[in-house]
């Protein structure tokens, strides 16, 4: 091959291979994004089914239930609770009435069923996807509770 | 008052990293020698006044001084002594000192060990390094004092994270740190280079070692992260693809790339302003680390305060830095040249097919780390990047990257002959395919991901062992004679097939403990016993005990294998008195061919009981053997006597070709 072909195979080469590489790469990207939903917005049915996202919000106080290494808990953002089912050792961190993540699918049931648990590192800590959740739904409460109070005006 | 004192340290040194930056770099361009001879004392100067503002917040800490407010939020008088001091670097602002105090290191080592090199040349690198000073400095100053007071005192800490509580963490930021910041060394050389007009082979000989030295800290700082992840957070796991852990693991990807292109940089003069794109890149991402995690705009342990200031500050900080150099360098690259031609197949294309598949995988973990993130600041939603992403695209991009680092070494530079390197790899091949199946024939199952991945390891001790057979047959001499000449190898050799050789350990380990490893969650009242892969635990009762500052239940595990000897595991359920953290302390009997893993969950029925998570994983050190073996590679790369005979070579020569003109 004479230096100019070559020095054109290389590029060619290049460009394949940086190609392939980008279509491998946002093709992974795409199937493995997971999205973040709370509470309110699964009963809404928003959430997709047979697919894993992330659901967030607080325990509810007194929801959780352990039978061996089952245990059962509720996710609520105070608007809307959805009981979650997971099997193994929960996080250190994970606590009644403080914020949790948890990553999984929903059932056909309605029942979300955890593959991973996650409360992070901090005492004082809320995972930010658990303080959103909480903050939209009492938003959304508020405009409930101002609605019915001017109802109650008339 | 020492407060006060670690502060005017700093200060002033700040008003020396200006002086650093300004007055050598004009010297440089207008040939004023006297103004150029300031760097090195500057540099100097610079240290002594760092690491007097370092001593100075440490002994707060080992004084438990509560008026400074960083300690106060970060340290408490019951702390063990060693956590104090390491609870310097616990926090923000903490690090920044200690990321200060590093880069204070690296220039007085560039100041001292470079007396060889050309003045302008050494007075461009330290003024570069002076200007990154200027901005960590004023960083500091203005949005992160580790020196500000508390009125009124508290009457004790805040205590540190009981996460940091621990060895791991006293020495993995420190570590991390020198590899972050070494590349800015390697930055610095670009730089400079670029503002000089000298790039070339020389300059690339001048850079290699420090930027080998650094990878090798950034290689162990990333490993006591693994290792501190694995024990500490009580899940086994030793990669998270967490969003902190691939903020440290984007410099190392490019900072690989960039040891390997600058040996072609070096030996044929190609690829040269790639290198300094290459070393742009390294040290931006290693900012972009140190910001990333310091700045509170991940969730995790490692974030702390979250100041809108400091936000801005970073971002016109990496602005600058990123977005100068890449400006610098579109300026001044093209009159680089490019350095000599090389065929399609040779050593040159196959370390640029190297680069090119490094720097791919560094750009997709960037795109997996920062995705979220952006979205999420512009306020798009929340979502996250799972570890199947990472593994999806990290497999198919290291798969051809190891079949050619089997190749590469054999290859010659310039132009290489195919057939001529298939038949010489031939049996090399075969008996990694052996070996791949024999080892899964004897674990006990076969599948396609750990053929795969045991065959990249055996790949590349079967071809390094070829490589070193070549250079040592025993052409005459018989036996003897090999072994002599396996000793004359020259260090550098020696240097890459040990990290090498490092990958293969890795990819073993990494191979062998996804496959084989057994992991279970039982509930286990005293006296129970669960059989894992061949090994009988057995629940002897718990007790409660007291650390100095925590307390803990104790659970004593005995783990049997068939009627052998039985050994005791401690696993503990601490809670930090001062912030109530419960904290799970993992037990572990490690092996060089299987590690025993046993940590408490929490108590069931009433307590009579707990659940108990219960692992054996195979090979799963090596993992970290591997990783310890290419820093040791690296070390030996840096250390090669080879850079300072040739140096003294190259100052004879330019003393003659300057006595020629003359």
């Amino acid at each position: 091959m004479k230096p100019r072909q070559k020095r054109l195979a290389i590029v060619a080469g290049i460009l394949a291979s940086v190609g392939v590489a980008a279509a491998l790469v946002l093709n992974a990207f795409r199937s493995n994004l997971v999205f973040f939903y709370s509470p309110s917005q699964v009963m809404s049915k928003e959430a997709p089914v047979g697919r894993t996202f992330r659901l967030g919000g607080l325990v509810k106080a007194g929801s959780v239930h352990r039978e061996g290494v089952q245990v059962q808990f509720e996710v609520t953002d105070t608007a809307k609770t959805i009981p979650v089912r997971y099997q193994g050792i929960l996080p250190d961190l994970f606590k009644e009435g403080k914020g949790v993540v948890a990553q999984g699918q929903v059932g056909t049931d309605g029942v979300f069923v955890a593959r991973e648990v996650l409360a992070k590192h901090d005492e004082n800590y809320m995972p930010p996807e658990a303080a959103d959740a909480l903050k939209h739904a009492q938003a959304a409460n508020e405009k409930i509770g101002s609605t019915v109070l001017k109802e109650s005006d008339k | 008052m020492i407060p006060e004192l670690g502060q005017i340290a700093l200060l002033l040194a700040l008003a020396v990293a200006l002086i650093q930056g300004v007055v050598p770099l004009i010297g440089a361009t207008r040939g004023r020698h006297d103004w150029m001879a300031l760097s090195r004392p500057a540099a100097q100067t610079h240290f002594v006044l760092v690491v007097f503002a370092f001593i100075a917040l440490m002994s707060c800490f080992v004084r438990n001084d509560f008026s400074v407010l960083y300690v106060a939020s970060n340290s408490n008088s019951s702390l063990p002594l060693p956590y104090r001091i390491a609870g310097v670097w616990g926090g923000h602002e903490g690090s920044l000192l200690l990321w200060l105090t590093m880069l204070s290191i690296w220039m007085l080592a560039v100041a001292q060990f470079s007396r060889h090199l050309p003045q302008a040349v050494v007075s461009r690198i330290l003024a570069v390094m002076g200007f990154i000073s200027v901005g960590f400095l004023l960083f500091m100053l203005t949005t992160s004092n580790p020196f500000d007071r508390l009125s009124p005192v508290p009457p004790d800490g805040n205590d540190l994270n009981p996460l940091l509580q621990d060895p791991g963490m006293v020495a993995h930021p420190p570590m991390l740190y020198m590899g972050y910041v070494g590349f800015s060394v390697a930055f610095a050389f670009a730089v400079a280079a670029l503002i000089g007009g000298n790039l070339d082979a020389t300059w690339a000989r001048w850079t290699r070692p420090w930027t080998t030295a650094a990878w090798s800290f950034l290689t162990v700082g990333i490993m006591l992260g693994s290792i501190w992840a694995y024990y500490v957070l009580g899940w086994g796991g030793w990669w998270f693809w967490d969003p902190v852990e691939n903020a440290s693991f984007m410099p190392w990807l490019a900072g690989t790339a960039l040891i390997h292109s600058l040996a072609v940089t070096e030996k044929r003069g190609a690829f040269k302003s790639w290198t300094v794109l290459l070393a742009i890149m390294a040290f931006s991402l290693s900012l972009l680390g140190t910001f990333i995690v310091r700045s509170g705009v991940l969730s995790s342990v490692h974030a702390f305060a979250t100041d809108p200031k400091r936000g801005l500050f970073i971002l016109l900080f990496l602005a600058i830095v990123i977005g100068g150099s890449l400006m610098l360098y579109a300026w001044r690259a093209p009159k680089v040249g490019l350095g000599a031609r090389f065929g399609l197949v040779s050593r040159e294309s196959m370390l640029l097919a190297n680069n090119v598949l490094f720097v791919v995988a560094t750009l997709s973990v960037l795109l997996g780390t920062l995705y979220p993130l952006l979205l999420d600041a512009l306020g798009l939603g929340k979502i996250s990047v799972g570890p199947p992403y990472f593994d999806t695209v990290f497999v198919p991009l290291m798969a051809p990257a190891v079949f050619l680092l089997g190749v590469g070494p054999m290859a010659r530079w310039k132009e290489a002959n195919l057939p001529d390197l298939a038949h010489r790899l031939r049996w090399a091949a075969v008996i990694a395919v052996i070996a791949a199946l024999a080892a899964q024939w004897l674990a006990g199952r076969i599948t396609f991901g750990t053929t795969l991945g045991l065959l990249m390891a055996f790949w590349i001790v079967a071809a390094v062992a070829t490589d070193v057979w070549e250079r040592v047959r025993p052409s005459g001499g018989g036996f003897g004679g090999a072994i002599g000449r396996l000793r004359l190898l020259p260090r550098s050799m020696v240097a890459m097939m040990a990290a090498h050789l490092g990958v293969a350990a890795f990819a073993f380990g990494v191979s062998m403990v996804k496959t084989y490893e057994v992991e279970r969650d039982v509930k286990m009242a005293v006296g129970d016993t669960t059989e894992v892969a061949g090994y009988r635990f057995t629940f002897r009762g718990i007790h409660d005990l007291a650390g100095p500052n925590y307390e803990a239940v104790q659970a004593d595990v005995d783990v049997q294998r068939g009627s052998g000897t039985a050994l005791t595991l401690h696993p503990e359920k601490r809670v930090y008195r001062i912030q109530r953290t419960p904290m799970t302390e993992a037990a572990i009997n490690p092996g060089p061919t299987r590690d025993l893993y046993v940590s408490l969950g929490e108590p069931v029925d009433n307590g009579r009981a707990w659940i108990v998570r219960v692992y054996v994983k195979p090979f799963v050190d090596w993992i970290w053997g591997g990783c310890l073996l290419m820093a040791l590679g690296g070390a030996l790369a840096a250390s090669d006597r080879r850079y300072r005979a040739r140096q003294t070579q190259d100052s004879a020569q330019a003393a003659l070709t300057a006595g020629a003109r003359a």
